[in-house]
């Protein structure tokens, strides 16, 4: 039950929904920056949701198939192929033993995932498989995975499905262009910018710089500006927190963000609209809108009711698949 | 208790206890946190103190119900509002032992020709000053100290070093530290220690806590290399 891979990739790293519960301690949460793709790939598969699955970004990896397995793509299009054929993502699809799964290249979006029916055999570490790449720790030996490593997956027998006939609508083409709309909450420093600064960040457009990573989306626009110099007292960061450094650009925090911060927070995206964050490229234009928290709580009870009717359908047809 | 609460986006609250680095700030923080802890609320995920605020985080769709932020924050103020009196905490002495010397100490001599002192004088003012861990955070197990002697303050080199060693003793302006694991930095090294401060296989993944007291002591060169080590990174 493996999967030897044998071209790594730009950064492909295994991830869960993150390291909960040590915070306190300065370790950061890590997991996957798309969480709703993510969950995705393994509900699809009738998986737990909090399965590992494998981060893939922009350059995917090469990968060969020693043991057959059932497998779902979800999040960005990379283009993937299986032994030179388009693979569909969005639904579960058979990989035989002995097969190439490659891609191609970027069409949309920034990161796909991968996920295995039964889920990929990587130990806990603090509670998660999800890869703490700078502390060297968790996932796959601590590290991104590189050409010749050997994952190995649940013992699972892999019945020969094809590609499923039913699956979800490929969210990757919904995906934006060049241009994005993210919402956000106003932040605990909102007040410490002066008016123009508040109403050029909710006007005007910010560009994704190409030195964005897991850390931080870094954006370039117009320099915020505060009221009056005054320094923050480190206190906590959450991810989506929007902190605006001395040189007045924001920095979106994502999930290898550190655990605290020093900068004025002015705003924090909403959650619902973080996986959308997660899979812009560089040079995306991204413009911020507000919203009310309680709108925002609203859409992510929703997305919340979304997943769960996923899974039930999922679960239904896995039934009829194995019957 | 008196604090303020807001949220910080929709899924985090976070509760300000004074605008200053104050210890009797911060042990209301760390007294919040034990509450909280001791009586989650439904939702309720895991919380980060930090100087004088404390973050909530807490699941939107867990919770349910009409407006959740609303709830989280009642349910805080209930949990809280009760509490009076400082508790004693479960807070201990660390005495961590550091070696000063080479090829450990790569800038300790910087540093007393900075601040126009011996490297004794250096050495003993760092070993002689109780520090108390207001919070854990930058890298695991990294302890943000308080109470570090101005004399032996000094800036942070202007280009960061590429690899700092794991057990690393530092000082950053006003701040003293011990780098957990290995990182770039750019914090004057005056020392390393053998111990270990973070394991994340262990029980106890931190050699230290908020609200713990830490005391740095001098080993010889001989006594590093001889320490019996622990799990390392």
């Amino acid at each position: 039950m493996s999967i030897l891979v044998k071209k790594g990739g730009m950064l492909t790293s295994v991830q869960d929904l993150g390291r909960q519960g040590f915070q306190r301690y300065g370790v950061i949460v890590s997991g996957v920056m798309d969480s709703f793709s993510a969950k995705m790939a393994n509900i699809l598969l009738n998986n737990d949701e909090k399965e590992a699955v494998l981060e893939m970004t922009v350059l995917g990896p090469q990968l060969t198939f020693q043991t057959s397995a059932v497998v779902c793509i979800t999040g960005g299009d990379l283009h993937p192929v299986l032994e030179g054929k388009p693979l569909e993502m969005w639904k579960p699809v058979y990989v035989p033993e002995g097969s190439e799964l490659s891609f191609k290249g970027l069409r949309k979006g920034c990161r796909a995932y991968l996920a295995v029916k039964g889920g990929f055999k990587i130990k806990e570490q603090m509670n998660s498989r999800s890869t703490y790449l700078r502390a060297g720790f968790g996932g796959y030996k601590g590290r991104k995975l590189e050409n010749g490593d050997v994952l190995e997956f649940r013992d699972q027998t892999a019945e020969d499905i094809g590609a499923a006939n039913w699956g979800m609508m490929p969210l990757s083409h919904q995906l934006p262009d060049k241009h994005a709309l993210i919402r956000y909450i106003k932040g605990p420093q909102y007040s410490w910018f002066t008016d123009n600064s508040q109403a050029v960040f909710q006007e005007e457009e910010y560009t994704v710089l190409p030195n964005s990573d897991r850390m931080g989306y870094r954006l370039s626009g117009e320099m915020l500006i505060k009221k009056e110099e005054k320094e923050l007292i480190t206190e906590p960061a959450a991810m989506g927190t929007i902190q605006v450094p001395p040189d007045g650009q924001p920095i979106i925090l994502m999930a290898d963000r550190q655990t605290t911060g020093g900068y004025p927070k002015i705003g924090q995206v909403i959650t619902a609209d973080l996986p959308l964050v997660a899979q812009l490229p560089p040079h995306t234009k991204i413009k911020f809108e507000e919203i009310t928290i309680r709108e925002a709580q609203r859409l992510l009870i929703e997305e919340g009711s979304f997943l769960k009717q996923v899974k039930t359908a999922a679960a239904m047809k896995w039934r009829e698949l194995q019957r | 208790m008196n604090f303020e609460i807001e949220p910080l986006g929709d899924s985090v609250v976070l509760l300000r206890f004074g605008e200053e680095i104050s210890r009797s700030t911060n042990e209301l923080v760390q007294r919040a946190a034990y509450e909280l802890e001791a009586n989650p609320f439904k939702g309720m995920k895991e919380l980060i103190p930090a100087f004088s605020t404390l973050a909530v985080e807490y699941s939107p769709v867990e919770m349910g119900g009409e407006f959740p932020y609303e709830t989280a924050e009642s349910c805080i103020r209930d949990i809280l509002q009760k509490v009076e009196n400082l508790h004693n905490s479960n807070s201990k002495i660390v005495k961590i032992p550091v070696c000063y010397e080479a090829p450990h100490a790569l800038d300790i001599e910087e540093l007393g020709a900075y601040t126009g002192l011996t490297v004794e004088e250096v050495i003993s003012l760092h070993t002689t000053t109780d520090y108390y861990v207001y919070f854990l955070g930058f890298a695991p197990g990294f302890p943000f100290l308080g109470g570090m002697p101005e004399q032996i303050a000094m800036p942070r080199k202007s280009s960061p070093r590429e690899k700092i060693p794991a057990g690393s003793v530092g000082i950053a302006g006003r701040q003293t530290g011990v780098y957990p694991i290995e990182t770039p930095g750019g914090w004057q090294i005056i020392g390393r220690t053998p111990k270990t401060f973070f394991s994340p296989d262990s029980e106890n993944p931190v050699l230290v806590s908020p609200g713990d007291t830490v005391q740095f002591y001098q080993i010889s060169i001989d006594e590093y290399n001889g320490w019996e080590r622990g799990g390392e990174l």
